[in-house]
Protein backbone atom coordinates (compact mmCIF):
# COMPACT_ATOMS: atom_id res chain seq x y z
CA UNK A 1 0.00 0.00 0.00
CA UNK A 2 2.40 2.54 1.28
CA UNK A 3 5.87 0.71 -0.61
CA UNK A 4 5.36 3.95 -3.15
CA UNK A 5 7.35 5.97 -0.92
CA UNK A 6 11.11 5.88 -1.91
CA UNK A 7 12.49 9.02 -0.56
CA UNK A 8 15.99 7.67 0.86
CA UNK A 9 15.75 4.51 -0.15
CA UNK A 10 18.26 2.88 -1.75
CA UNK A 11 17.81 0.36 -4.61
CA UNK A 12 20.45 -2.27 -4.85
CA UNK A 13 21.93 -2.38 -8.56
CA UNK A 14 25.59 -2.64 -9.66
CA UNK A 15 26.40 0.40 -11.68
CA UNK A 16 29.37 2.79 -11.81
CA UNK A 17 27.57 5.11 -9.37
CA UNK A 18 26.42 2.52 -6.91
CA UNK A 19 30.66 2.49 -6.62
CA UNK A 20 31.62 5.65 -6.81
CA UNK A 21 33.08 7.22 -3.46
CA UNK A 22 30.21 8.47 -1.31
CA UNK A 23 32.13 11.67 -0.99
CA UNK A 24 31.83 12.24 -5.13
CA UNK A 25 28.51 11.56 -5.06
CA UNK A 26 27.73 14.35 -2.27
CA UNK A 27 30.09 16.97 -3.95
CA UNK A 28 28.40 16.16 -7.44
CA UNK A 29 24.87 16.48 -5.93
CA UNK A 30 25.86 19.85 -4.26
CA UNK A 31 27.07 20.94 -7.72
CA UNK A 32 24.16 19.71 -9.45
CA UNK A 33 21.65 21.14 -7.09
CA UNK A 34 23.66 24.85 -7.73
CA UNK A 35 23.96 24.08 -11.13
CA UNK A 36 20.24 23.82 -11.37
CA UNK A 37 19.93 27.69 -9.75
CA UNK A 38 22.13 29.08 -12.13
CA UNK A 39 20.86 28.73 -15.95
CA UNK A 40 18.23 30.67 -16.99
CA UNK A 41 17.67 30.12 -21.02
CA UNK A 42 16.89 27.08 -22.67
CA UNK A 43 20.66 26.24 -23.44
CA UNK A 44 21.20 25.76 -19.53
CA UNK A 45 18.13 24.01 -19.43
CA UNK A 46 19.48 21.63 -22.11
CA UNK A 47 22.83 20.68 -20.75
CA UNK A 48 20.95 19.87 -17.35
CA UNK A 49 18.56 17.63 -18.81
CA UNK A 50 21.41 15.70 -20.43
CA UNK A 51 23.13 15.06 -17.54
CA UNK A 52 20.36 14.36 -15.43
CA UNK A 53 19.27 11.38 -17.91
CA UNK A 54 22.67 10.28 -18.07
CA UNK A 55 23.49 9.46 -14.86
CA UNK A 56 20.25 8.59 -14.22
CA UNK A 57 20.87 5.89 -17.27
CA UNK A 58 24.17 4.92 -15.75
CA UNK A 59 23.06 3.79 -12.54
CA UNK A 60 20.71 1.45 -13.94
CA UNK A 61 17.78 2.43 -11.61
CA UNK A 62 14.45 1.94 -13.22
CA UNK A 63 13.04 5.83 -14.32
CA UNK A 64 9.84 4.72 -13.07
CA UNK A 65 10.95 3.97 -9.58
CA UNK A 66 12.87 7.22 -9.63
CA UNK A 67 9.67 9.02 -10.31
CA UNK A 68 7.09 7.35 -7.70
CA UNK A 69 9.50 9.41 -5.59
CA UNK A 70 7.57 12.49 -7.22
CA UNK A 71 4.34 12.06 -6.09
CA UNK A 72 5.37 12.78 -2.37
CA UNK A 73 5.40 16.60 -3.64
CA UNK A 74 2.87 17.26 -6.47
CA UNK A 75 1.46 19.75 -3.82
CA UNK A 76 4.74 21.84 -2.87
CA UNK A 77 5.23 21.76 -6.76
CA UNK A 78 1.67 22.77 -7.63
CA UNK A 79 1.72 25.45 -4.88
CA UNK A 80 5.04 26.82 -6.02
CA UNK A 81 4.17 26.89 -9.54
CA UNK A 82 0.90 28.38 -9.14
CA UNK A 83 2.18 31.54 -6.82
CA UNK A 84 5.20 32.16 -9.46
CA UNK A 85 1.68 32.35 -12.25
CA UNK A 86 -0.14 34.19 -10.34
CA UNK A 87 2.10 36.77 -8.48
CA UNK A 88 4.32 37.49 -10.78
CA UNK A 89 4.04 41.13 -12.73
CA UNK A 90 4.86 41.89 -15.97
CA UNK A 91 2.82 42.00 -19.12
CA UNK A 92 -0.60 40.63 -18.97
CA UNK A 93 -1.82 37.57 -21.29
CA UNK A 94 -4.71 36.86 -19.07
CA UNK A 95 -6.81 38.59 -16.91
CA UNK A 96 -10.19 37.45 -15.05
CA UNK A 97 -11.44 38.68 -11.30
CA UNK A 98 -8.66 38.96 -9.36
CA UNK A 99 -6.17 36.67 -10.94
CA UNK A 100 -3.18 38.36 -13.25
CA UNK A 101 -1.39 35.67 -15.51
CA UNK A 102 1.80 37.37 -16.94
CA UNK A 103 4.13 36.50 -19.93
CA UNK A 104 6.88 36.38 -17.31
CA UNK A 105 4.58 34.43 -14.60
CA UNK A 106 4.41 31.65 -16.70
CA UNK A 107 7.80 31.59 -17.53
CA UNK A 108 8.86 31.75 -13.95
CA UNK A 109 6.01 29.18 -13.03
CA UNK A 110 7.76 26.43 -15.65
CA UNK A 111 11.29 27.23 -14.73
CA UNK A 112 10.29 26.58 -10.95
CA UNK A 113 8.65 23.42 -11.69
CA UNK A 114 11.60 21.99 -13.95
CA UNK A 115 14.04 22.68 -11.24
CA UNK A 116 11.91 21.26 -8.37
CA UNK A 117 11.77 18.37 -10.34
CA UNK A 118 15.12 18.06 -11.12
CA UNK A 119 15.83 18.65 -7.61
CA UNK A 120 14.08 15.68 -6.08
CA UNK A 121 15.50 13.62 -9.26
CA UNK A 122 19.26 14.63 -8.66
CA UNK A 123 19.11 14.26 -5.17
CA UNK A 124 17.15 11.07 -5.07
CA UNK A 125 19.55 9.11 -7.53
CA UNK A 126 21.97 10.13 -4.53
CA UNK A 127 19.83 8.27 -2.28
CA UNK A 128 19.10 5.73 -4.45
CA UNK A 129 22.59 4.41 -5.28
CA UNK A 130 24.50 5.02 -1.80
CA UNK A 131 23.75 3.25 1.00
CA UNK A 132 23.15 5.01 4.38
CA UNK A 133 26.14 3.56 6.05
CA UNK A 134 27.95 4.89 2.92
CA UNK A 135 26.25 8.20 3.07
CA UNK A 136 26.87 8.38 6.47
CA UNK A 137 31.06 7.82 6.08
CA UNK A 138 30.99 10.27 3.44
CA UNK A 139 29.80 13.11 5.21
CA UNK A 140 31.79 12.50 8.20
CA UNK A 141 34.70 12.68 6.11
CA UNK A 142 33.87 15.24 3.89
CA UNK A 143 32.75 17.79 6.83
CA UNK A 144 35.52 16.20 8.84
CA UNK A 145 37.32 19.82 8.97
CA UNK A 146 34.29 21.07 10.45
CA UNK A 147 35.35 19.11 14.23
CA UNK A 148 38.36 21.77 14.64
CA UNK A 149 35.19 24.30 15.03
CA UNK A 150 33.89 22.04 17.62
CA UNK A 151 31.00 20.90 15.11
CA UNK A 152 29.58 17.62 16.63
CA UNK A 153 30.42 15.90 12.79
CA UNK A 154 30.28 12.51 13.91
CA UNK A 155 26.89 12.47 15.85
CA UNK A 156 24.94 14.76 13.33
CA UNK A 157 26.42 11.88 10.42
CA UNK A 158 25.12 9.02 12.67
CA UNK A 159 21.92 10.76 13.89
CA UNK A 160 21.04 11.40 9.83
CA UNK A 161 22.15 7.51 8.57
CA UNK A 162 19.56 6.29 11.50
CA UNK A 163 16.92 8.60 10.68
CA UNK A 164 17.38 7.58 6.86
CA UNK A 165 17.62 4.25 7.85
CA UNK A 166 14.49 4.32 9.45
CA UNK A 167 12.46 5.55 6.97
CA UNK A 168 11.74 2.10 5.10
CA UNK A 169 11.04 0.33 8.29
CA UNK A 170 8.75 2.99 9.45
CA UNK A 171 7.28 3.31 6.29
CA UNK A 172 6.31 -0.78 6.41
CA UNK A 173 5.23 -0.85 10.03
CA UNK A 174 2.37 1.53 8.78
CA UNK A 175 1.78 -0.42 6.40
CA UNK A 176 0.91 -3.22 8.55
CA UNK A 177 -0.86 -0.93 11.47
CA UNK A 178 -3.13 0.17 8.08
CA UNK A 179 -3.50 -2.99 7.17
CA UNK A 180 -4.52 -4.20 10.83
CA UNK A 181 -7.03 -1.35 11.10
CA UNK A 182 -8.62 -1.96 7.80
CA UNK A 183 -9.32 -5.81 8.72
CA UNK A 184 -11.05 -4.24 11.90
CA UNK A 185 -13.24 -2.24 9.31
CA UNK A 186 -11.38 1.21 9.73
CA UNK A 187 -11.86 3.58 6.88
CA UNK A 188 -9.11 6.06 5.74
CA UNK A 189 -10.22 6.74 2.37
CA UNK A 190 -14.14 7.82 2.49
CA UNK A 191 -14.86 10.80 4.29
CA UNK A 192 -14.22 14.79 4.84
CA UNK A 193 -11.25 15.89 6.04
CA UNK A 194 -12.07 16.16 9.54
CA UNK A 195 -13.37 12.46 9.23
CA UNK A 196 -10.18 11.62 7.60
CA UNK A 197 -8.47 13.37 9.95
CA UNK A 198 -10.00 11.43 12.69
CA UNK A 199 -9.22 7.81 10.84
CA UNK A 200 -5.56 8.69 11.24
CA UNK A 201 -5.91 7.47 15.14
CA UNK A 202 -5.70 4.60 15.54
CA UNK A 203 -2.54 4.80 12.61
CA UNK A 204 -0.71 7.12 14.06
CA UNK A 205 -0.96 6.21 18.24
CA UNK A 206 0.46 2.69 17.45
CA UNK A 207 2.86 3.98 15.04
CA UNK A 208 4.71 6.71 17.41
CA UNK A 209 4.65 3.92 20.17
CA UNK A 210 6.59 1.51 18.07
CA UNK A 211 8.86 4.17 16.46
CA UNK A 212 9.47 4.77 20.28
CA UNK A 213 9.99 1.17 21.29
CA UNK A 214 12.52 1.19 17.78
CA UNK A 215 14.62 4.25 19.48
CA UNK A 216 14.72 2.94 22.83
CA UNK A 217 15.76 -0.60 21.93
CA UNK A 218 18.20 1.00 19.50
CA UNK A 219 19.68 3.27 22.09
CA UNK A 220 19.70 0.05 24.64
CA UNK A 221 21.68 -1.93 21.63
CA UNK A 222 24.60 0.89 20.73
CA UNK A 223 25.24 1.54 24.74
CA UNK A 224 25.65 -2.39 24.92
CA UNK A 225 28.42 -2.43 22.67
CA UNK A 226 29.90 0.49 24.10
CA UNK A 227 28.77 3.02 21.67
CA UNK A 228 30.32 6.41 22.76
CA UNK A 229 30.42 8.66 19.88
CA UNK A 230 33.07 9.29 16.99
CA UNK A 231 36.47 10.00 19.20
CA UNK A 232 38.62 6.66 18.37
CA UNK A 233 36.73 5.19 16.28
CA UNK A 234 37.71 3.27 13.14
CA UNK A 235 36.19 2.30 10.55
CA UNK A 236 35.93 -1.38 8.49
CA UNK A 237 36.33 -0.56 5.65
CA UNK A 238 37.64 3.06 5.17
CA UNK A 239 37.06 5.08 2.14
CA UNK A 240 39.84 5.25 -0.24
CA UNK A 241 39.55 7.26 -3.79
CA UNK A 242 39.68 5.09 -6.81
CA UNK A 243 40.80 6.14 -10.24
CA UNK A 244 36.78 6.30 -11.11
CA UNK A 245 36.48 8.71 -8.40
CA UNK A 246 39.05 11.20 -10.25
CA UNK A 247 37.23 10.77 -13.34
CA UNK A 248 33.68 11.28 -11.94
CA UNK A 249 35.41 14.84 -10.37
CA UNK A 250 36.20 15.90 -13.57
CA UNK A 251 33.05 14.86 -14.85
CA UNK A 252 31.43 16.69 -12.53
CA UNK A 253 33.80 19.68 -12.52
CA UNK A 254 33.07 19.86 -16.51
CA UNK A 255 29.30 19.95 -16.10
CA UNK A 256 29.46 22.63 -13.72
CA UNK A 257 31.98 24.71 -15.78
CA UNK A 258 29.92 24.42 -18.91
CA UNK A 259 26.35 25.72 -17.16
CA UNK A 260 28.13 28.52 -15.91
CA UNK A 261 29.99 29.35 -19.32
CA UNK A 262 26.34 29.42 -20.79
CA UNK A 263 25.71 31.67 -17.98
CA UNK A 264 28.08 34.18 -18.79
CA UNK A 265 28.13 34.15 -22.63
CA UNK A 266 24.65 33.34 -24.11
CA UNK B 1 -20.18 -22.29 2.81
CA UNK B 2 -17.00 -21.91 2.09
CA UNK B 3 -13.23 -20.19 0.84
CA UNK B 4 -12.14 -21.12 -2.54
CA UNK B 5 -9.19 -19.84 -3.89
CA UNK B 6 -8.37 -20.63 -7.81
CA UNK B 7 -4.87 -20.57 -9.19
CA UNK B 8 -3.93 -17.30 -7.05
CA UNK B 9 -0.41 -15.40 -8.10
CA UNK B 10 0.98 -12.64 -6.00
CA UNK B 11 4.11 -10.63 -6.84
CA UNK B 12 5.50 -7.88 -4.14
CA UNK B 13 7.06 -5.10 -6.52
CA UNK B 14 6.84 -6.69 -9.83
CA UNK B 15 9.14 -5.16 -12.04
CA UNK B 16 12.45 -4.01 -9.88
CA UNK B 17 15.18 -5.04 -7.67
CA UNK B 18 12.69 -5.75 -4.95
CA UNK B 19 10.82 -8.27 -6.79
CA UNK B 20 9.35 -10.85 -4.88
CA UNK B 21 7.41 -14.09 -6.59
CA UNK B 22 5.04 -14.65 -2.42
CA UNK B 23 2.37 -16.96 -3.76
CA UNK B 24 2.46 -19.20 -7.10
CA UNK B 25 -0.59 -20.73 -8.44
CA UNK B 26 -2.43 -21.30 -4.92
CA UNK B 27 -5.70 -23.90 -5.47
CA UNK B 28 -7.67 -24.28 -1.74
CA UNK B 29 -11.34 -24.95 -0.79
CA UNK B 30 -11.59 -23.79 2.81
CA UNK B 31 -14.83 -25.56 4.24
CA UNK B 32 -17.06 -24.57 7.11
CA UNK B 33 -16.12 -24.80 10.21
CA UNK B 34 -13.04 -26.25 10.30
CA UNK B 35 -9.73 -25.65 12.31
CA UNK B 36 -6.62 -25.48 10.24
CA UNK B 37 -2.91 -25.14 10.86
CA UNK B 38 -1.29 -23.34 8.18
CA UNK B 39 3.01 -23.98 8.57
CA UNK B 40 5.75 -22.63 6.51
CA UNK B 41 8.97 -21.13 7.14
CA UNK B 42 9.49 -17.76 7.34
CA UNK B 43 8.82 -16.41 3.36
CA UNK B 44 7.07 -19.60 2.43
CA UNK B 45 4.07 -17.08 1.38
CA UNK B 46 1.98 -17.88 4.39
CA UNK B 47 1.47 -14.66 5.80
CA UNK B 48 0.56 -12.91 2.17
CA UNK B 49 -1.92 -16.15 1.44
CA UNK B 50 -3.92 -15.15 4.67
CA UNK B 51 -4.13 -11.12 3.40
CA UNK B 52 -5.79 -12.32 0.51
CA UNK B 53 -8.27 -14.27 2.21
CA UNK B 54 -9.70 -10.96 3.75
CA UNK B 55 -9.41 -8.98 0.52
CA UNK B 56 -6.29 -6.45 2.11
CA UNK B 57 -3.97 -8.16 -0.89
CA UNK B 58 -5.26 -8.35 -4.44
CA UNK B 59 -3.90 -11.28 -6.19
CA UNK B 60 -1.95 -10.44 -9.50
CA UNK B 61 -4.24 -13.61 -11.48
CA UNK B 62 -6.39 -15.87 -9.77
CA UNK B 63 -9.79 -15.68 -8.22
CA UNK B 64 -10.97 -15.96 -4.57
CA UNK B 65 -14.68 -16.86 -4.05
CA UNK B 66 -16.11 -16.51 -0.74
CA UNK B 67 -19.41 -18.76 -0.05
CA UNK B 68 -19.74 -18.78 -3.86
CA UNK B 69 -19.33 -15.13 -4.34
CA UNK B 70 -16.30 -13.14 -6.65
CA UNK B 71 -14.63 -11.14 -3.94
CA UNK B 72 -12.90 -9.54 -7.19
CA UNK B 73 -16.50 -7.99 -8.29
CA UNK B 74 -16.40 -4.72 -8.78
CA UNK B 75 -19.51 -4.81 -6.77
CA UNK B 76 -18.37 -6.85 -3.91
CA UNK B 77 -18.91 -5.00 -0.57
CA UNK B 78 -15.14 -5.24 0.91
CA UNK B 79 -16.06 -4.47 4.17
CA UNK B 80 -18.80 -6.94 4.67
CA UNK B 81 -15.80 -9.25 3.93
CA UNK B 82 -13.62 -8.17 6.22
CA UNK B 83 -16.11 -8.23 8.98
CA UNK B 84 -16.71 -12.16 8.04
CA UNK B 85 -13.02 -12.91 7.60
CA UNK B 86 -11.40 -11.80 10.80
CA UNK B 87 -8.28 -11.42 10.69
CA UNK B 88 -5.73 -11.19 14.01
CA UNK B 89 -2.29 -9.68 13.15
CA UNK B 90 0.63 -11.30 14.91
CA UNK B 91 1.60 -8.14 16.71
CA UNK B 92 -1.50 -6.91 18.90
CA UNK B 93 0.97 -3.30 19.15
CA UNK B 94 -0.18 -2.96 15.85
CA UNK B 95 -3.69 -2.40 16.63
CA UNK B 96 -4.15 -1.28 19.79
CA UNK B 97 -4.33 2.24 20.01
CA UNK B 98 -7.45 3.25 22.84
CA UNK B 99 -7.28 4.73 26.11
CA UNK B 100 -8.98 1.32 27.64
CA UNK B 101 -8.88 -2.00 26.77
CA UNK B 102 -13.33 -1.96 26.35
CA UNK B 103 -13.01 0.90 23.95
CA UNK B 104 -10.55 -0.46 21.97
CA UNK B 105 -12.68 -3.99 21.48
CA UNK B 106 -15.05 -1.54 20.76
CA UNK B 107 -13.70 -0.38 17.78
CA UNK B 108 -14.26 -3.12 15.06
CA UNK B 109 -18.27 -3.39 16.06
CA UNK B 110 -17.98 0.64 15.85
CA UNK B 111 -16.46 0.84 12.56
CA UNK B 112 -19.47 -1.75 11.27
CA UNK B 113 -21.89 1.38 12.04
CA UNK B 114 -23.62 -0.56 15.06
CA UNK B 115 -25.15 1.09 17.92
CA UNK B 116 -22.81 2.21 20.77
CA UNK B 117 -24.78 -0.11 23.51
CA UNK B 118 -24.86 -3.11 20.64
CA UNK B 119 -20.88 -2.47 20.33
CA UNK B 120 -20.56 -2.66 23.79
CA UNK B 121 -21.93 -5.57 24.25
CA UNK B 122 -20.18 -7.44 21.68
CA UNK B 123 -17.24 -6.48 23.05
CA UNK B 124 -18.34 -7.21 26.82
CA UNK B 125 -18.84 -10.63 25.45
CA UNK B 126 -15.48 -10.66 23.27
CA UNK B 127 -13.63 -10.03 26.45
CA UNK B 128 -15.30 -12.64 28.05
CA UNK B 129 -14.46 -15.83 25.36
CA UNK B 130 -11.04 -14.91 25.70
CA UNK B 131 -10.86 -14.85 29.66
CA UNK B 132 -9.42 -11.65 30.00
CA UNK B 133 -10.02 -10.80 33.92
CA UNK B 134 -12.38 -8.11 33.92
CA UNK B 135 -10.79 -5.99 36.33
CA UNK B 136 -8.50 -5.29 33.57
CA UNK B 137 -10.89 -3.84 31.00
CA UNK B 138 -10.63 -0.72 31.80
CA UNK B 139 -6.68 -0.25 31.75
CA UNK B 140 -4.62 0.89 29.06
CA UNK B 141 -3.68 -1.55 26.65
CA UNK B 142 -0.48 -0.87 27.08
CA UNK B 143 0.21 -1.86 30.28
CA UNK B 144 -1.01 -5.47 29.57
CA UNK B 145 1.70 -8.43 28.89
CA UNK B 146 2.32 -10.12 25.71
CA UNK B 147 0.08 -12.78 26.56
CA UNK B 148 -2.75 -10.50 27.26
CA UNK B 149 -2.23 -7.89 24.56
CA UNK B 150 -2.94 -10.96 22.17
CA UNK B 151 -5.55 -11.55 23.97
CA UNK B 152 -7.02 -8.21 23.26
CA UNK B 153 -5.93 -8.27 19.52
CA UNK B 154 -7.96 -11.22 18.99
CA UNK B 155 -11.30 -10.01 20.94
CA UNK B 156 -11.06 -6.62 18.94
CA UNK B 157 -11.72 -9.04 16.19
CA UNK B 158 -13.83 -11.53 17.71
CA UNK B 159 -16.31 -8.73 18.48
CA UNK B 160 -16.67 -8.20 14.85
CA UNK B 161 -18.55 -11.94 14.92
CA UNK B 162 -16.64 -12.81 12.07
CA UNK B 163 -17.49 -16.27 10.42
CA UNK B 164 -13.84 -17.68 9.54
CA UNK B 165 -10.83 -16.31 11.95
CA UNK B 166 -7.64 -16.32 10.58
CA UNK B 167 -4.85 -15.78 13.18
CA UNK B 168 -0.73 -14.86 11.89
CA UNK B 169 1.52 -16.63 14.63
CA UNK B 170 -0.46 -16.18 17.59
CA UNK B 171 1.75 -17.83 19.76
CA UNK B 172 5.21 -15.87 18.44
CA UNK B 173 7.17 -15.03 21.53
CA UNK B 174 4.94 -16.36 24.29
CA UNK B 175 6.19 -18.39 26.90
CA UNK B 176 5.05 -22.03 26.46
CA UNK B 177 2.53 -21.45 29.30
CA UNK B 178 0.92 -18.32 27.33
CA UNK B 179 0.86 -20.29 24.11
CA UNK B 180 -0.88 -23.49 25.32
CA UNK B 181 -3.45 -20.76 27.15
CA UNK B 182 -4.31 -19.14 23.68
CA UNK B 183 -4.17 -22.62 22.24
CA UNK B 184 -6.61 -24.19 24.46
CA UNK B 185 -8.94 -20.65 24.21
CA UNK B 186 -8.91 -21.34 20.18
CA UNK B 187 -10.17 -24.52 20.66
CA UNK B 188 -13.12 -23.68 22.80
CA UNK B 189 -13.78 -20.43 20.44
CA UNK B 190 -13.67 -23.19 17.72
CA UNK B 191 -16.10 -25.73 19.31
CA UNK B 192 -18.20 -23.03 21.56
CA UNK B 193 -18.95 -21.04 18.47
CA UNK B 194 -18.81 -22.82 15.07
CA UNK B 195 -16.53 -20.73 13.51
CA UNK B 196 -13.46 -21.68 10.97
CA UNK B 197 -10.30 -21.20 12.53
CA UNK B 198 -7.01 -20.38 10.35
CA UNK B 199 -3.73 -20.90 12.51
CA UNK B 200 -0.83 -19.56 11.12
CA UNK B 201 2.39 -21.15 12.58
CA UNK B 202 5.81 -21.76 11.81
CA UNK B 203 6.05 -24.65 14.60
CA UNK B 204 4.63 -28.17 14.56
CA UNK B 205 4.40 -29.04 18.29
CA UNK B 206 2.27 -25.63 18.50
CA UNK B 207 -1.03 -26.88 15.94
CA UNK B 208 -0.43 -30.65 16.06
CA UNK B 209 -2.51 -31.31 19.09
CA UNK B 210 -5.18 -28.61 18.07
CA UNK B 211 -5.70 -28.51 14.43
CA UNK B 212 -7.84 -31.07 12.16
CA UNK B 213 -5.90 -30.25 8.43
CA UNK B 214 -2.52 -28.72 8.05
CA UNK B 215 -1.12 -26.99 5.29
CA UNK B 216 2.32 -27.33 4.35
CA UNK B 217 3.72 -23.63 2.24
CA UNK B 218 6.82 -24.17 1.07
CA UNK B 219 8.39 -21.16 -1.84
CA UNK B 220 4.85 -20.10 -2.32
CA UNK B 221 3.36 -23.04 -2.86
CA UNK B 222 1.12 -25.60 -1.45
CA UNK B 223 3.17 -28.27 -0.68
CA UNK B 224 1.18 -30.67 2.09
CA UNK B 225 -2.53 -30.76 2.47
CA UNK B 226 -4.04 -33.11 5.13
CA UNK B 227 -4.72 -34.07 8.67
CA UNK B 228 -1.45 -33.99 11.11
CA UNK B 229 -1.03 -37.79 10.78
CA UNK B 230 -0.95 -38.15 7.04
CA UNK B 231 1.58 -35.05 6.65
CA UNK B 232 3.85 -35.86 9.53
CA UNK B 233 4.24 -39.61 7.85
CA UNK B 234 6.57 -37.27 5.25
CA UNK B 235 8.37 -36.10 8.34
CA UNK B 236 11.62 -36.53 6.35
CA UNK B 237 10.81 -34.36 3.08
CA UNK B 238 9.50 -31.87 5.75
CA UNK B 239 13.32 -31.66 7.31
CA UNK B 240 14.05 -30.99 3.73
CA UNK B 241 12.39 -27.59 3.75
CA UNK B 242 13.41 -26.79 7.25
CA UNK B 243 10.42 -27.46 9.23
CA UNK B 244 10.56 -30.48 11.46
CA UNK B 245 7.57 -32.99 12.88
CA UNK B 246 6.41 -33.04 16.23
CA UNK B 247 8.98 -34.59 18.54
CA UNK B 248 6.41 -37.27 19.29
CA UNK B 249 6.83 -38.10 15.60
CA UNK B 250 10.60 -38.78 15.53
CA UNK B 251 10.41 -40.83 18.85
CA UNK B 252 7.81 -43.25 17.76
CA UNK B 253 9.99 -43.48 14.66
CA UNK B 254 12.89 -44.10 16.69
CA UNK B 255 10.69 -46.98 18.93
CA UNK B 256 9.19 -48.27 15.88
CA UNK B 257 12.69 -49.06 14.29
CA UNK B 258 14.24 -50.67 17.73
CA UNK B 259 11.39 -52.89 17.63
CA UNK B 260 8.93 -51.98 19.36
CA UNK B 261 5.27 -52.10 17.63
CA UNK B 262 4.38 -48.10 18.48
CA UNK B 263 1.71 -46.13 16.36
CA UNK B 264 4.16 -44.18 14.09
CA UNK B 265 1.78 -41.98 13.06
CA UNK B 266 0.79 -40.59 16.22
CA UNK B 267 0.93 -37.23 16.60
CA UNK B 268 -0.06 -36.05 20.36
CA UNK B 269 1.52 -36.90 23.36
CA UNK B 270 -1.63 -38.72 24.16
CA UNK B 271 -2.35 -40.67 21.40
CA UNK B 272 1.45 -41.50 21.90
CA UNK B 273 1.58 -42.35 25.06
CA UNK B 274 -1.76 -44.60 24.74
CA UNK B 275 0.00 -46.40 21.78
CA UNK B 276 3.43 -47.23 23.56
CA UNK B 277 1.45 -48.53 26.77
CA UNK B 278 -0.52 -50.52 24.22
CA UNK B 279 2.97 -51.91 22.78
CA UNK B 280 4.83 -52.51 25.92
CA UNK B 281 1.42 -54.71 27.29
CA UNK B 282 1.34 -56.66 24.06
CA UNK B 283 5.12 -57.27 24.25
CA UNK B 284 4.65 -58.94 27.63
Amino acid sequence: MLREITLGQYYPSDSVIHRLDPRVKLFGTLLYVISLFTFRNVVGFAIATVFLAAMIAISRVPFGFMVKGLRMIVIVLLITALFNLFLTPGKLVVEFWIFHITEEGIASAVKMAVRLIYLILGTSLMTLTTTPNQLTDGMEKALGFLRFLKVPVHEIAMMMSIALRFIPILVEETDKIMKAQIARGADFETGNIFKKAKAMVPLLVPLFISAFRRANDLALAMEARCYHGGEGRTKMKPLRYQKRDAAAYGVVIVYFALLIVVRIWL
Amino acid sequence: MSIILDKVNFTYSPGNAYEKHAIRDISLKINDGQFIGIIGHTGSGKSTLIQHLNGLVRAQSGAIYYNGEDIYDRDYDMKKLRQKVGLVFQYPEHQLFETTIFKDVCFGPQNQGLEPKEAELRAFSALRTVGLPEKLWYQSPFELSGGQKRRVAIAGVLAMEPEVMILDEPTAGLDPRGRDEILEQLARMHRELKITIILVSHSMEDVANYVERLIVMNQGQVMLDGTPRQVFAYYRELEAVGLSAPQVTYLMHELRQKGLAVDADATTLEEAKASILRALKERR
